[in-house]
């Protein structure tokens, strides 16, 4: 090694300067993430339990796709790719809403659409205004809606699939006692999207992330809160409106998502109201069986302006004295 | 809240601490280290601008004999505190020098000690008990006193109120809140006696109905010593402690008036609006000082603290440049260190260390940081959570960035005492602080020029 390099620096002049505070608790945007991936292990276990290989395969291709789209995109915009872990949840959560026949060509196209066009088009994390993972999926819904919507039973790691009319749907029926169709939809072992048909785990996962206060409580809580109440209001099945669909899956993973959400407690709890009260409206009014997908996306539209009226009173704050401008 | 003179104000204190804030690392590694005064330094450079307020003009020239304590400058604006020299020697020079706590370039004297330290003629010391309220007042002020919580605002100032003002109570602030420093806390423990005597005679200007002393519960020791001291009082047991769970800006004045007492200060407000008035425990000391001895503020406890060989709490002479400080710690130790003036949350770093000991400073940190990439924020919603005050940093940062200033003043910068909890938590490594005191200036910048 040459003599030169191997010299011992001189100390600087001058000490190196920092903004205050010079103190950082050391929480990163990655770590964030990765404990939601980590979480959402939980579905994506109830999934490959019900689905099998189908889920197998969506999951790995959707989120396969969702990681190189970001990764290709950040390269053409001439930005340095982060694996920060949230193109996994993308990718992650489109899959858990698709239905497990669904052609994995479609599922590549929806999660490119998610990363592509809902994401990195609107300039990546933190500037986009539409959930990607629900971008994608609706994406898919109004592109392929007949593949979009056929279910079958769960079957597990078998290869014989049955058709069946998914909870949500005009054709649906049960004939046995209400509780068993209850204990079915908590346990998950009914047709639908692969990971929101067990609502036992997804709740487990949702307490999870409110306990490590990832996510506000406001949220889910306001969420779910309006579905009961109004599907009862209206004389329906309160209970098998929140144990069916995406609900849960909605609530606890995709309207608590940072960027797409209200910023403050107030903005979280009219958040959660309105995209309850558009779910059932969707739910009971629409020609679609489901509404969740949608409700989220137009109260991701409507994030803004929550965020503009939706303020917190300041310490201090006294009727009459405001900040000029 | 302006009660009427005359009524007494049953205060019900709250229980719980403040939602808001941090639970920050203690690193209080000072805190069992007595307070050692350093030996005179050769040279001091005193600052005439060391508070808000008017700067003082010189009243000595360049070639002059100073002595100890004597005022070499002073101003005629009532919110303004005059300088003393803490050194006897000569004025070497009428130069400018960067201020540590705000960077800014100020008018300042390089007095040269002939070693002797000869102190001017004091004033008598007096009772406090016999002298009036306007008498006590002049002294405070003749002293030099400033806030020495961090706000360095006179102290004079503050206690002087007008007619129809009613002081229900009366809090002494000795929570010191972030990390590292240990000046109030040894104060505390040193200087009780002093501390309880000035406060006796704020009591006596202010006439508060209560009198709360408030102390972090990381302080036990200091909390057990002043509740010794005042029990061994004669009279009747005016002042009561009340502790504080540990958490960051519990200190800060508006927090701990809402934490305390339940009261917001209001926006654009001072305490004295909801009847409250805040003195931080080494102010109090001074004040004693002032008050009873006769002595003008020309030394202050300043915790040396961090990467240093041998932290140290010191009694340092006004105007000491930092680095004698350093020196006399037995030097900085490890690599890519931060020289930071004041504590790790609202602290300055200092570039070089030729910058004076002024009177606000607390703390002289020294600690290892490194630059840290500032990523997009995810609207995670942390900096809400945390903001004291109740702001939205993150909203606040976003448009400093943009130099949408107008819309800063709509979401309430003002209000923003700079406590650094937003970015402390902030995932995103934002630094929001800077942005908004970015902002900040530019708006002063822009209301100057709008006025003059």
């Amino acid at each position: 090694m040459p003599q030169g390099k191997n010299k011992k620096k001189a100390p600087p002049e001058v000490s190196p300067v920092f903004p205050a505070p010079h103190l950082r608790k050391g929480q990163t945007t990655t770590k964030i993430m990765y404990i939601v991936v980590l979480v959402l292990l939980l579905p994506t276990a109830s999934s490959i339990y019900y689905f099998g290989y189908n889920a197998l395969l969506i999951i790995s291709t959707s989120i396969a796709t969702a990681v190189l789209t970001e990764y290709l995109s950040k390269k053409l915009r001439g930005k340095a790719f982060v694996m920060d872990g949230s193109a996994v949840i993308t990718g992650l959560l489109l899959a858990l809403t698709l239905p497990p026949t669904v052609p994995l060509w479609m599922v590549a196209l929806g999660s490119f659409f998610a990363i592509a066009i809902a994401k990195e088009a609107f300039g990546g994390l933190g500037h986009n205004i539409f959930n990607p993972a629900l971008a994608g999926r609706a994406f898919l819904q109004v592109s392929f809606p007949i593949s979009m919507t056929t279910w079958v039973a769960p079957t597990g790691f078998s290869f014989d699939a049955v058709t069946s009319a998914s909870p949500l749907s005009d054709t649906f029926t049960w004939e046995a006692e209400k509780l068993s169709l209850y204990k079915e939809l908590f346990l998950g072992n009914t047709s639908g999207s692969i990971g929101e048909t067990m609502t036992l785990l997804i709740l487990l996962g949702g307490i999870l992330l409110i306990a490590t206060r990832i996510i506000d409580w406001r949220t889910p809580v306001a969420y779910i809160g309006a579905v009961a109440l109004l599907s009862f209001a209206l004389g329906q099945d309160a209970i098998f409106h929140l144990l069916s669909g995406g609900l849960m899956l909605g609530a606890f993973f995709m309207a608590t998502d940072y960027v797409t959400s209200p910023i403050t407690r107030r903005g979280k709890l009219i958040f959660g109201l309105g995209a309850g009260v558009l779910t059932v409206l969707i739910r009971l009014y629409s020609g679609m069986p489901e509404g969740v997908c949608f409700s989220i996306l137009i109260m991701n539209a409507l994030t803004p302006l929550i965020d503009r009226y939706a303020t917190v009173k300041p310490y201090g704050f006294r009727k009459g004295i405001r900040s000029e401008g | 809240m302006k009660g009427i003179k005359g009524t007494k104000t049953d205060i019900r204190l709250k229980k719980k601490g403040s939602r808001y804030g941090v639970k920050l690392p203690n690193c209080k590694i000072t805190a069992q280290s007595p307070i050692e005064p350093i030996p005179m330094p050769p040279r001091v450079i005193i600052s005439l601008s060391q508070n808000p307020g008017a700067p003082c003009k010189p009243l000595v020239n360049k070639g002059d004999k100073v002595l100890t304590g004597q005022k070499i400058g002073n101003s005629e604006e009532f919110i303004s505190a005059p300088v003393h020299a803490t050194v006897s020697g000569e004025v070497s020079d009428i130069l400018t020098t960067i201020d540590p706590g705000t960077g800014q370039h100020k008018q300042a004297l390089l007095l040269t000690s002939d070693g002797k330290d000869e102190w001017v003629k004091l004033d008598a010391p007096a009772n406090p008990d016999e002298l009036s309220v306007k008498d006590i007042l002049k002294r405070i002020r003749e002293a030099g006193i400033v806030g020495l919580g961090g706000a360095v605002f006179p102290s004079h100032a503050k206690l002087s109120l007008a007619e129809d003002t009613k002081i229900d109570t009366l809090i002494l602030n000795g929570c010191e809140c972030e990390p590292y420093i240990t000046a109030d806390h040894r104060a505390m423990l040193e200087y009780g006696d002093k501390i309880l005597s000035g406060l006796n005679i704020i009591k006596k200007v202010v006439s508060p109905d209560n009198i709360y002393i408030a102390i972090e519960d990381n302080k036990r020791d200091a909390i057990k010593h002043l509740e010794g001291l005042i029990a061994s009082m004669e009279g009747d047991n005016y002042f009561k402690i009340v502790s504080r769970k540990a958490k960051y800006p519990a200190g800060a004045e508006k927090t701990l008036i809402e934490t305390l007492l339940g009261r917001q200060v209001p926006i654009n407000g001072l305490p004295l609006d909801v009847g409250v008035i805040v003195h931080n425990v080494n102010t109090v000391k001074a004040i004693h000082d002032a008050v009873v001895d006769g002595k003008p503020f020309i030394e202050r406890v300043v915790t040396v603290t961090g990467s240093v060989k041998n932290p140290k709490n010191l009694l340092v002479r006004l105007g000491t440049p930092l680095g004698s400080l350093i020196d006399y710690c037995g030097g900085i130790e490890g690599e890519a260190v931060e020289i930071i003036n004041g504590g790790p949350m609202t602290g300055v770093s200092q570039p070089d260390l030729g910058s004076p000991v002024t009177k606000g400073t607390n703390c002289l940190l020294v600690k290892e940081n490194r630059p840290v990439k500032e990523r997009d924020c995810i609207r995670c919603g942390c900096c809400l959570e945390v903001c004291p005050m109740r702001l939205e940093p993150s909203t606040l940062a976003r448009y400093a960035r943009a130099g949408r200033y107008d819309d800063c003043l709509r979401y309430y910068i003002d209000d923003c005492f700079e406590c650094g909890c937003c970015t402390y938590v902030c995932p995103s490594n934002i630094p929001i602080l800077q942005y908004i005191k970015t902002a900040k200036v530019e708006l002063a910048r822009r209301a100057n020029s709008a006025t003059g």
